[in-house]
This record gives C-alpha cells, sequence and structure tokens, in this order.
C-alpha cells in the first residue's frame, strides 16, 4: 500500500484530499491527512466578525464535514517532516508516517510576538487586537460595539501576509460600521503599512488609495513598525516615527508553521522554497505545496490555494506517471474587497498582470465589475461563503478557469 | 564608463539592465539617495547581489538582517525609509518579492 499524505486540512489541503481520492486506485494507495485542529475556520469570514455582520458561529463547522470517508483524517501535531527519509512524525497521534507523496498545507499563522511589546499582557486584547484569529475578531468585535470613539490605527508588521486586501477591507468597513453607530465623526482612522501605498500593484494602489481618501481615512505608507509602547500608547518605526492609538488593530508578522522551520524545510519566515510555477518544492521532488505554506510570490488567499488545485493534482499526476509537471500555475488572485455600504470592488490578477478595470468573469457582461465600487460585487462576496462550504471546500466545479484570462479588461 | 546619465530605470526606479551595475554606478546611485557608502554599506550590498545572484531575486528585509548580520534598526539607519528597496536599487536588482 502506498501513502499519499496531506499535512493540514484547511482550504488547500482539504480540496487535496477531495480530489485525490478520485484520481488514485483506493486499493493501492491510502490518503491520510493530519491536523491539530477539528474545527474548519472559513478565514475570510473574520474580517465580518468585529463589525457584527458574522458571528462566530457562522465561521466554525466540523473538518470531517468536508472530508471524504476514504481518506483517514488524523487530528494531531506534526512534530517533525523529514524529507530525506519521506517520514512524517506526529506529536499527540505518537506515530511516524512513511509517505511516497507529500502535500504540504500548513498555511501561515500571525506571529505577535516578533513585534516587541506587541502582545504584552497589559494591552494584548484589551485595546490591541489582532483579527485574523476568530478569538481576536470575536475580541474586538466585543471592544466596537461599546467603544465611544477616538484614534483607531491599524497595523501591518510586515509583508507579505494572508490576504493582502483584507486590511483595506477591514478600514472600508469600519468606516461604514462608525457611520451606522453615528460615531464616524468621533472616530480618526489611520493606516500604517510597510508598503509605499494602500496596496502592493499600482493602478489598484491609486484607486484604493484614492477611496481611503474619499472616507476620510489617513494612510501613512512606508511605515516600518519597531514596537508597540503600550504605556504611551503609541507605535514606533525604525525612523522614531510614534503614532499615537487608542485601539490598535493589528496584523502582526505572518509565517509558515513552527513544524517547516524545525524540519529545517523552510525560508527564514517558514515558508517552503516552491517551484512558483509548478507547485513542487526546490529540494524535494515527492514533496508540493499547495496554498500559503510555499514561498512563492502569489497572494496567500483561498481563492489563490483554488486556482492552484488543478495544476497541482494535474502535476502530482504526470509525476506518478514518470512526466515532468508542467508549469502552468501562473498566480492568479481573485479578491472580492468589501468596501461598506453594501457595496464592493473586485480585483483579478497574477503574477504579470496587475489588476486592471473590467467586467468578470462573463467579459462585457459580468455581473462583477473589476476594480469599480458596485453592489454585485458585496452580494458576490456575502454569496461565496455559500459557495466555499459547499462546492469549493469538495473540490466542485467553480465558474472561474485556474489561469487568469484577459477577456474582458481593459488595459 | 557607465554613469548615472546613460542608463535607464524603470518607473519605480530600479535599473532596467542590471548588467550595466558597477561599483561606481552604485556610489552614484546611492548619492541620488542621499547615503555615502561606508564598509558597513557594501557589506549589505556585496550580500545581496550574492544572493540574488543565487535566487534570482533582491533579498526582503529579513534576509539581509539575518544574512548580512546587521540588525533591523542599524539597517534603517544606513537605508532610512525601506531599506529593502534602497538596497535593491542601490545594488542593481530589481523590486523585493516581499510585496504581493
Amino acid at each position: 500500500m502506498k501513502t499519499f499524505l496531506i499535512l493540514g486540512a484547511g482550504t488547500g489541503g482539504t480540496m487535496v484530499a477531495n480530489k485525490m481520492i478520485d484520481i488514485l486506485d483506493m486499493e493501492e494507495w491510502r490518503v491520510v491527512i493530519v491536523d491539530r485542529d477539528e474545527t474548519h475556520y472559513y478565514q475570510p469570514g473574520f474580517l465580518f466578525i468585529p463589525f457584527g455582520t458574522y458571528s462566530p458561529a457562522d465561521v466554525v463547522k466540523p473538518k470531517r464535514n468536508f472530508l471524504p470517508p476514504q481518506v483517514d483524517v488524523i487530528f494531531s501535531d506534526i512534530e517533525l517532516i523529514e524529507p530525506e527519509q519521506s517520514r512524517v512524525t506526529l506529536g499527540k497521534a505518537k506515530k511516524k508516517i512513511n509517505y511516497d507523496y507529500l502535500v504540504i498545507a500548513t498555511g501561515s499563522h500571525i506571529h505577535p510576538e516578533e513585534t516587541p511589546g506587541l502582545d504584552d499582557e497589559a494591552a494584548w486584547m484589551k485595546n490591541v487586537f489582532p483579527y485574523y484569529t476568530l478569538d481576536g475578531a470575536t475580541k474586538l468585535g466585543n471592544f466596537l460595539k461599546f467603544w465611544k470613539g477616538g484614534r483607531m490605527v491599524l497595523n501591518i508588521a510586515e509583508m507579505p501576509i494572508k490576504c493582502p486586501v483584507a486590511p483595506l477591507e477591514f478600514l472600508f468597513l469600519a468606516d461604514w460600521f462608525f457611520h451606522e453607530r453615528g460615531i464616524r465623526d468621533k472616530v480618526d482612522i489611520t493606516f500604517t503599512t510597510p508598503l509605499s501605498g494602500a496596496f502592493t500593484k499600482p493602478r489598484a494602489s491609486s484607486i484604493l488609495g484614492g477611496m481611503l481618501d474619499d472616507k476620510n481615512i489617513n494612510l501613512v505608507p512606508d511605515y516600518n513598525i519597531m514596537e508597540v509602547d503600550h504605556g504611551k500608547q503609541v507605535i514606533r518605526s525604525y525612523d522614531e516615527t510614534e503614532i499615537g492609538y487608542d485601539v490598535l488593530v493589528t496584523i502582526p508578522t505572518n509565517m509558515g508553521a513552527e513544524v517547516i522551520g524545525n524540519s529545517g524545510m523552510g525560508d527564514e519566515l517558514n515558508f517552503v522554497p516552491t517551484n512558483k510555477h509548478t507547485l513542487q518544492t526546490d529540494k524535494w521532488e515527492n514533496v508540493w505545496i499547495i496554498g500559503d505554506a510555499g514561498n512563492l510570490p502569489a497572494s496567500k488567499a483561498g481563492s489563490v490555494a483554488h486556482f492552484m488545485l488543478d495544476i497541482l493534482i494535474e502535476n502530482i499526476h504526470r509525476d506518478m506517471e514518470g512526466l515532468e509537471p508542467l508549469p502552468n500555475f501562473d498566480g492568479h488572485a481573485n479578491c472580492y474587497i468589501e468596501s461598506g455600504f453594501e457595496k464592493g470592488v473586485l480585483i483579478d490578477f497574477n503574477y504579470d498582470v496587475e489588476p486592471l478595470p473590467g467586467k468578470f468573469p462573463l467579459p462585457g457582461f459580468g455581473p462583477f465589475s473589476l476594480l469599480k465600487e458596485s453592489y454585485a460585487n458585496h452580494w458576490g462576496k456575502m454569496m461565496f461563503r455559500w459557495m466555499y462550504w459547499n462546492i469549493l471546500l469538495k473540490g466542485g466545479e467553480m465558474p472561474f478557469e485556474s489561469q487568469m484570462s484577459m477577456a474582458g479588461k481593459w488595459k | 564608463m557607465t554613469t548615472l546619465e546613460n542608463i535607464t530605470l524603470n518607473d519605480d526606479g530600479y535599473m532596467t539592465e542590471p548588467a550595466q551595475w558597477t561599483e561606481e554606478l552604485a556610489t552614484a546611485l546611492a548619492e541620488k539617495e542621499g547615503i555615502t557608502l561606508t564598509d558597513t554599506h557594501w557589506t549589505i550590498i556585496n550580500f545581496s547581489r550574492e544572493q540574488a545572484a543565487d535566487s534570482g531575486a533582491a533579498p526582503t528585509l529579513r534576509q539581509i538582517t539575518k544574512g548580512a548580520g546587521v540588525t533591523t534598526k542599524d539597517l534603517f539607519k544606513l537605508f532610512p525609509k525601506g531599506p529593502a528597496k534602497k538596497v535593491a536599487k542601490i545594488s542593481g536588482l530589481g523590486k523585493p518579492e516581499g510585496c504581493v
């Protein structure tokens, strides 16, 4: 019996498990998936929790619901990966697994301890909150419900981060939320980012930056946080610029799983060096990547993991048949950006083509508008949660192609 | 000799023909950024060029601090404001790929 092992049962790992059972001869193969957590989190939903649009119950379901019965599911932490031996040691489950193929889908996670003072007990989850965890998003929601106003600062500690549009969405939704609560005039919102503008790509950066301006949100670009001084309630940058806050919403340093670092497989942020077009790791032929776990210069987002899926599966299948993998992954990302007041913006881009205006997915028709606010875009995002739980995770067909298309885009 | 006058920079200020890079040019590019190069600057520039030759991409801030043995705080003093971008510009490399 040969073993196909998947580490991580989040968006990427779950989709791979569902696809592999269709491809592999289950008389010959066993498919094993390991994750330390029994709960599947719909991470795009965390954004809505601080503003009361979603409750925690809307974004969690048991992982088992999305994994086919043919798959051997083990809930355990992973102690060590030994790629030279094709072996993985599990902690809690106290066993070793020898694999023939390994897909790493261990994702990325926030590390507030990388910034001095950020997670000091005196302020952490009191007036300093992350919203990239369910706990942080929930506590921030409880705080904002009763907040009387003041200075809100949203800081990105360093790039890359998971879902690079999420900070902008947070700001747009905060503006809307405070309007609804009737205290927008009492809230000063500031966005401090290590990027040189609102976003990473020039055209989108300029349009989204303009939207920040229209909503009276201050943008402080090229801001590299050094420390948080919660006594003085300021964040301080490496060039000693202090910015005061009453509530600090933080996107701490994002890193790959600790087991990647402990196993000596990652770069300085524990991301696994990976071929950005084939999704095979640089060093080990039988180790592959999906989602955030690799060092690819693509956005770390569920939509990207979805666009990787068919290419990854085909390449693994080719490798099993002794064929070379195809360099077909183009870095395709597709992101709904909530902009508040029941509107949204949609962007669609890849390694080479920045987000452009146009219509999506049907050229000229839409119903979604690219790089432009519309009500349809907002409803697309709201509908997406249903599609995620019911179609995407189970590896079903979605109305989007893996590779980006120029049709419907205006240069 | 290659000088600032006969090289082209892209919209973001990175050299379009990295093969034209010379040490004299680095000194001139640094002056344009208001930086006078010292030995420590050169350690970082040399490390970054070696790293880029290896990986094909300009190093990120973390790769520089770890690889060239300099603290982040000092790196910001040597190359004020965005050091990873400034190092890449002066070293004749492309934009660091941390920004996606």
